[in-house]
Order: C-alpha cells, then sequence, then structure tokens
C-alpha cells in the first residue's frame, strides 16, 4: 500500500460519498461510538519512515504495530514515554486516533504532548503535512496535537512523528496496603514533592507506586516513602498498560477522569485508581445508572467515559459526555473543514457527526 | 510600517459610540496621544494606530465588546503585556485593540491539585513567584517572564529555556476560558485529564489570538527542585558544540536545559553581565542539572563525561546558586547585550535538526557576508530552536531591508533543513510570507477553514499568523527576484 493508494481511496470514497470506517489492527474496535462504514484497512500502511535517536523523534506509517516501534527504540534506549496500550498488535495510527495513554501519563504526558507532526489524508483527499520532526514549531495551529483523540473522525493519520524519550536508568516499584481514600491522599502529597514517582495503580486496597530516574533519585525515595519493593513488577505494569489485570475484565467498564484529588464519587464498584487519583475506573452495569455515573463524575469537576460495554449499550448511551450545544457546533464546523462530506468514521466520536 | 487592508472600513464615530455604551469611561482609549503606546508590541518595526484601545475589567465586558465588534464588523487585536517578538499584537488601523491588562489577579494556588488558576493579565513570573511558598512553580520561562503574561503565553505557545525537559506552555495547561468572537464563553480542558471532545485546548495554545480571546488560564505546577546546576563548557569550533548536544541526548540525558551562544553572543554578553564566559571560544554550551542532590551529581558527572569525548575545552561546574544565575545571566541577558552594541537588532527563531547546526551557522556567517550586516546567535540547542540576533541601524537606509532579506533566508534555511520558521515567537505580522514557503495551498486553505470554524467573518486579528493565498502568490512572484527588490515587505501589483 501507498500513500497516493490512500489518497486515491478518499478521493473516491469523498466523490461518491461512500462512508469509510478506517480501521488498523482493530485493536480498539471496542472503543468509542458505532462502527459504520466500509472498512478502509490501513494496517498494510506501514514501516518506520525514519527514526533518529539524537533528534528525539520516530516517524512511522500509520499500520506500523507499536510493537514494532517498541522494539527499534528499545534498542537505542528510548521509549514511548506515554507508554500506550499495545493490546493485540495495535498500530500508530490507532493508537494516536485513539488517544489512550498509559501508567507513565501522570509523569511524562499524554500522546497528544508527544505529538510533533502528522501527514493527514483528509476527507476531501487531499495530503497534508502538519508539525514536523523537530521539538518546536509554532508555525499555523497545532493541527497534529487536535488529532490525538479524534477517532478518525477528521482524517487518515497516514505518518506520525513521535517525540520519544530515553529510558529511565532505574525503575523501582512499591506496594503499600490502603484504603481508596488513603491511596488519593497521599498520592497527591506525593505529588506535590520531587518525588520521581511514574506510575500509580491502586486495586482493592492496595496500591503500587512506580518510581523511575536517575539511581539516586530512585534508591533516596524509597527511603523516604517506605512501603514494599515488588518482585515482578514489569509484569505488573505491563498488565496494566495492557489492561489484562483483572481490575479491568468487567464487561461494563466506566472510565472516570477526575481531579486527581477529588473525593470519592460515591458510586458502586471501584475497579482501580491510576495517574494520581485523576484516573478512576468502575465497573458498570448494563441499567438506567448513566446518567448517575455521568453526573457524579461531573460533579467533581471530571467526566466519564463507558469505556467497554456492548456495541447496543454504546450506541444508546453515547460513549462520551454529550457536548453543550456551543460546542457541539463548533465541532461539527471542525468535522466540516477537514470531512466535507461526513464520509470518516461517522459516529465513532459523537452520534451527531 | 502598516499594511493597507482593504477588507475592512469601519466607522470610527459609530463604533467609538457603540463601545461607550459596554464600556466604562475609563475602559476605553480612544485619544491618538493615548493610543500611541499600543501601535507596536515587541516587534517595533511594525506599527499601526488601532481606532480605540478597550479595557475590560469582566468577562463580561470582554463579551460585550466583542459581540459588538462582531456585529460592527470591526477587526478585534487582543494584547496581554505586548512583550511578543513576531508582531501578534500589532494592532489593526480598521479596528481595536483589546487589552487584558486589567485581567491581573491569582485567582487560585492550589497546594494539593498543583494548580493555579490566573486571569491572563497575571506576569508569567508572578505565578512562580505565587507558587513558591509551597514549593511549586510554572515551568514555562521565556526569557521575557518578568513581563510577558499568562494570556500571551497561551497565544504564542511560549517556551523558554526548560521546555526540552519541561515542556512547552501546551504541556502545562490544564484549562484556558475563551470568548469567540461571537461573545460566546467556552471552556476548553479541565482539572481532569482528556476531556470530551477534540483537544480544542491544544488547538487553542498558540493560535495567536485568530480563534478566541483568553479570559482565564488554569495551569499545571511542578515541585520546585531541590537543587539545580550548570555545566559550562567551551568549545573551539560550533560544529564540536553541536555534536556535543546530540551525543548528551544520545546518553538518555534530558537536561533541565541546553543552551548554545556563539562567539559573537558571548562577545556582546561577557562585558555587560560579566557571566565569566570563555572569549576565546567559539561557542558555550551551559548544560542545567535539576533534581534531588545525589541525581544532580549523578547526572553532572554523565554529563562532563560527553562533554569531554565531545571535545569540549574549559568545563566549569556552578558551585553555588549564585554562580549558577550569573551562568544564566549572560544568556537571558543575550538580547538587551546585544542591544547595548547596536542601534537596532532583529531576533530571529527558526528551528531545525539539532545535527544540522553547524550547517545553518556556517549559512548564516556567509549571509552576514552577504547582506553586509553581523549576527550573533544564542540557541535553545536541546530544542533545536535557533535565535540569530541580526544587528542593523534603522537610521541607515537599506539596512532594516537588509535585515529583513537576511531574516527570511534564515527561516527558508530552516525549512529546508526541515525545521520550522517558528519555534517559541510565533508567526504574527514578521514570518507570515514565510509561511508560504513552509506550507502548501491546500495545507493553508485547511488553517483558513480552521479559522472559520471560529471566526466566520475573520475578524479576529486579522492578517496575522496564516496568509492569505493571495499573499502567497505575490511573495512567490516576488520571490524568485529575492534580494533585487527594494521594500519586500510592501504591497505590490
Amino acid at each position: 500500500m501507498t500513500l497516493d493508494d490512500l489518497v486515491a481511496a478518499l478521493r473516491n470514497a469523498h466523490d461518491s460519498g461512500t462512508q469509510l470506517r478506517i480501521r488498523g489492527a482493530g485493536s480498539k474496535d471496542f472503543y468509542g461510538g458505532m462502527l459504520a462504514g466500509e472498512v478502509l484497512d490501513v494496517a498494510a500502511y506501514a514501516g518506520i519512515v525514519a527514526y533518529e535517536p539524537t533528534e528525539l523523534y520516530i516517524t512511522a506509517k500509520c499500520g506500523t504495530p507499536l510493537a514494532e516501534i517498541e522494539v527499534a527504540l528499545a534498542d537505542k534506549g528510548q521509549m514511548l514515554a506515554f507508554e500506550p496500550p499495545r493490546f493485540s498488535g495495535a498500530t500508530v495510527g490507532g493508537c494516536v486516533a485513539a488517544g489512550l495513554s498509559g501508567p507513565r501519563r501522570q509523569q511524562a504526558g499524554a500522546v497528544r504532548d508527544f505529538m510533533l507532526g502528522v501527514k493527514l489524508v483528509d476527507g476531501a483527499g487531499q495530503m497534508l503535512e502538519f508539525g514536523g520532526q523537530v521539538m518546536k514549531n509554532v508555525a499555523g495551529y497545532d493541527i497534529s496535537r487536535l488529532l490525538a483523540g479524534s477517532l478518525g473522525t477528521l482524517g487518515v493519520l497516514a505518518e506520525v512523528t513521535l517525540k520519544v524519550l530515553p529510558l529511565p536508568v532505574a525503575e523501582q516499584t512499591l506496594v503499600f496496603d490502603m484504603n481508596e481514600s488513603e491511596a488519593v491522599k497521599r498520592l497527591n502529597q506525593w505529588g506535590g514533592q520531587p518525588l520521581p514517582i511514574s506510575a500509580s495503580f491502586w486495586h482493592d486496597g492496595r496500591l503500587w507506586l512506580r518510581l523511575s530516574g536517575a539511581k539516586a533519585a530512585v534508591a533516596e525515595a524509597i527511603g523516604k516513602l517506605g512501603g514494599t519493593v515488588a518482585v515482578d513488577a514489569e509484569k505488573h505494569w505491563n498488565s496494566v498498560r495492557e489492561q489484562t489485570h483483572q481490575a479491568f475484565a468487567d464487561p461494563v467498564l466506566w472510565r472516570l477522569a477526575l481531579p486527581s484529588g477529588a473525593p470519592s464519587p460515591g458510586l458502586d464498584g471501584l475497579r482501580a485508581i491510576e495517574w494520581g487519583g485523576a484516573l478512576r475506573w468502575y465497573a458498570g452495569e448494563s441499567g438506567e445508572i448513566h446518567d448517575a455515573v455521568r453526573g457524579a463524575a461531573a460533579r467533581l469537576g471530571g467526566h466519564a467515559v463507558l469505556y467497554r460495554a456492548s456495541e447496543s449499550l454504546r450506541c444508546r448511551e453515547g460513549v462520551f459526555v454529550p457536548l453543550p450545544p456551543a460546542m457541539l457546533a463548533l465541532h461539527r464546523r471542525l468535522k466540516k473543514a477537514f470531512d466535507p462530506r461526513g464520509i470518516l468514521n461517522p459516529g465513532r466520536l459523537y452520534a451527531e457527526f | 510600517m502598516t499594511m493597507p487592508d482593504p477588507t475592512f472600513n469601519t466607522d470610527r464615530a459609530a463604533l467609538v459610540a457603540r463601545l461607550k455604551t459596554v464600556l466604562p469611561a475609563h475602559c476605553l482609549l480612544v485619544d491618538a496621544e493615548d493610543l500611541r503606546p499600543y501601535e507596536c508590541d515587541g516587534l517595533t518595526a511594525y506599527r499601526a494606530l488601532p481606532l480605540a484601545v478597550c479595557l475590560p475589567e469582566s468577562e463580561g465586558q470582554v463579551v460585550d465588546v466583542l459581540r459588538t465588534c462582531h456585529q460592527l464588523g470591526v477587526p478585534v487585536v487582543a494584547r496581554g503585556a505586548g512583550t511578543g517578538l513576531s508582531g501578534g499584537a500589532m494592532p489593526h488601523a480598521q479596528g481595536v485593540v483589546l487589552s487584558m491588562a486589567r485581567f491581573n489577579r491569582i485567582l487560585r494556588v492550589d497546594r494539593n491539585a498543583r494548580l493555579a488558576v490566573v486571569q491572563p493579565g497575571v506576569r508569567n513570573l508572578a505565578v512562580s513567584e505565587a507558587a513558591a511558598p509551597l514549593g511549586l512553580y510554572y515551568a514555562p520561562d521565556p526569557s521575557s517572564q518578568i513581563a510577558c503574561t499568562l494570556g500571551g503565553n497561551v497565544a504564542e505557545n511560549s517556551g523558554g529555556v526548560h521546555c526540552l525537559k519541561y515542556g512547552l506552555t501546551v504541556h502545562n495547561v490544564l484549562r484556558i476560558r475563551v470568548v469567540s468572537i461571537e461573545g460566546e464563553v467556552f471552556e476548553f480542558g479541565s482539572e481532569a485529564p482528556d476531556s470530551p471532545g477534540y483537544d480544542l485546548l491544544a488547538l487553542l495554545i498558540g493560535s495567536e489570538g485568530m480563534l478566541g480571546v483568553v479570559t482565564e488560564v488554569t495551569v499545571k505546577l511542578v515541585p520546585k527542585p531541590e537543587l539545580a546546576q550548570v555545566v559550562m563548557a567551551s568549545f573551539d569550533d560550533v560544529g564540536k558544540a553541536g555534536d556535543a548536544v546530540a551525543k548528551i541526548i544520545a546518553a538518555g540525558i534530558i537536561p533541565a536545559g541546553l543552551e548554545m551562544m556563539d562567539k559573537p553572543a558571548t562577545a556582546a554578553v561577557e562585558p555587560y553581565v560579566k557571566a565569566g564566559y570563555d572569549l576565546e571560544a567559539a561557542a558555550i554550551l551551559l548544560c542545567e542539572s535539576d533534581g534531588t542532590p545525589e541525581e544532580v551529581a549523578e547526572e553532572i558527572a554523565r554529563v562532563t563525561e560527553v562533554l569531554k569525548a565531545a571535545g569540549a575545552g574549559d568545563i566549569r561546574v556552578s558551585q553555588s546558586e549564585p554562580e549558577r544565575l550569573r551562568f544564566w545571566a549572560g544568556r537571558k541577558a543575550a538580547f538587551p547585550a546585544v542591544g547595548r552594541i547596536t542601534p537596532d537588532y532583529y531576533c530571529m527563531d527558526g528551528t531545525i535538526p539539532r545535527k544540522r547546526v553547524a550547517e545553518m551557522l556556517g549559512a548564516i556567517v556567509d549571509m552576514e557576508k552577504k547582506y553586509a550586516l553581523r549576527c550573533a546567535n544564542v540557541f535553545h540547542a536541546g530544542d533545536g530552536n535557533l535565535h540569530p540576533l541580526i544587528m542593523y541601524d534603522a537610521a541607515k537606509p537599506g539596512e532594516w531591508e537588509r535585515a529583513e532579506a537576511f531574516g527570511a533566508e534564515i527561516l527558508e534555511l530552516s525549512v529546508a533543513l526541515g525545521g520550522s520558521i517558528t519555534g517559541e515567537h510565533g508567526v504574527g505580522i514578521e514570518k507570515i510570507n514565510q509561511m508560504c514557503v513552509q506550507y502548501t495551498t491546500p495545507e493553508l486553505e485547511t488553517f483558513h477553514r480552521v479559522k472559520a470554524a471560529f471566526d466566520e467573518h475573520g475578524l479576529l486579528n486579522p492578517g496575522k499568523a496564516v496568509p492569505s493565498l493571495h499573499r502567497c502568490a505575490e511573495y512567490g512572484r516576488m520571490h524568485v527576484h529575492h534580494g533585487e527588490i527594494k521594500f519586500p515587505e510592501l504591497e505590490r501589483f
């Protein structure tokens, strides 16, 4: 598959008004709204285009498996610091389009924070380049970051350039026994101190805390924080990142993004807490509790995503918080700016576009 | 220098009469002598007198002013402290300046949540000062941080000397409140991560006042490191200094700051600040490490080893906080120091891949001969962001035009080397022609459609940031004859 093939596919779809469902490995088919349109399989547009360790970037075609990228990076002692889930064969294009970040997000930042540039094929089949391979670039609007998390509704992310970072010199994990409220309190207290905390995960009365950085910094933090040094920590963090940990096993799963210090939202079914308290997972029901979950998150200044549920439930309830009218109108205008005929992943982000 | 814009033809009397109905007298300036201080920003070569300056004190007044201008079809240029270097806040001769200077309150500093909620007219440094008692600070630190405001930082996506490790404004802002040209109030982002919908927070940051007017900013605060130390290394060759930068990064080190200055820059700075720079060196590198004392010691040892292997001559490590600040003082004072040795200077802002540094500096030496002007270079080496300071005398006929052509050539070479025309100062009015070089027509059209999604009639900061296709067509034609045409900035054809 070539870039010309992609451009031609999009141009044809635009001209004929054919709706497309952009698909890489399909590892996140479960995520977002309805899956509609003819499948545009972009997995074959794959391969690392450029990787320059000393320039701290990697450019890859959208179908490149994350695993392949991570092997190349690890070989030079580097990583995708936002630790995206790889699930089963996830591609880099899908990773950016979904905008999901992993455990290290609380320290390093989200997918969008590492977006440097993109080659985009828009809904009219135009090949556009925004951003680049340099760390700083404020020429024109920051379209590359806008695309992170847009779920393919604005174009096919044919090639992406991501900032990469060195692997930490040292990494250790501490384990503490504590309840939910104590965990949130401690995580926020620690967050205000210069400690090298790179990930946190609370589940069922137990808190895992990962420390990453210079050897001296990690050793010093262990002395300061106490707890028990975990064995098999890498396996544990991998299960959090890939969501193979039992905390994520429920068939209906809510993802609540909250201000990190928010108290308990008073919902049943807390499964896990990540990101220093800013991400909380709840097992859900298929009944009529969705307004209650959304309302509880909103009251605390956050929002709830119906992260995993049957397609019918997702379509009925909507996955993301409904947008207020003026915001929805703005989204529609932006959507139209990139996809004038509304052919790309219709309904995947919001049912309205 | 102003550019006539035939698109707008404002009835000044009607505008002022309407503004008087929404603003009290002390919030509205209309007399020529009161408007004069607003005629330019930090890029003083471009000036225009606005029809009026509005100084609202509440978000409600901002809404009213924008609604009024929207109804009357009048251009609006938002302004913070006016320290920008690309003319982004240069007024429109047919429009109003919306100064956010009176939005100067820090509304909340939250220790537990590690954030501050501030109004857009609050100075960058004031945020860190307010957070200092809690052991926290706001990381982005543009050189103008004692004066520049958060609203302006959001508009330009400002960086600073520490952004390689701590990020730009876009990485450190959690939420903004924005008023659209139609007077609609939006909130983009929140204190919680991953806001629903498109990442409009990221889109607005760095949008140069083209999409909306910011009325409130929530910023992330980070714990102040216990210790910071700077390694200062001298090189007898700029290429070696550039290679040393790449080698530090290849060694897996992301320093808190990594800056380079060439010989003309240190020569300008040293008599002014007495930072102790090696005046014989072709280039010096300043590399900062921060963290706990143990962490810093570990990193400094590694950095020193890399620098030695890269061929550094003299290597010095700051032994005290005053010494660290003295090492930095020279870098931070580079612009005013150059301003002392030349009547005027023109600061460029291109970014290039780090490995092309030596090539770029070599080309600049050739350009100095070509344009018969001197140039000093300071460089955010860690992120490949170059600030050549082209020295000229505006009083001498032809020098400004040569300086401008010199700058344009640097920017276009930045693009050719795989970089960008601006790393942190913005396009504004200054680099509007070079946008035609960096982007294709369909890309520029996309920018225009994004703009129209927020501001259908193009009333917010017209003529800035994204050139019209018409303008690019003209620039393209003139570009062929580059260097032969006088006053390339004037509208022709």
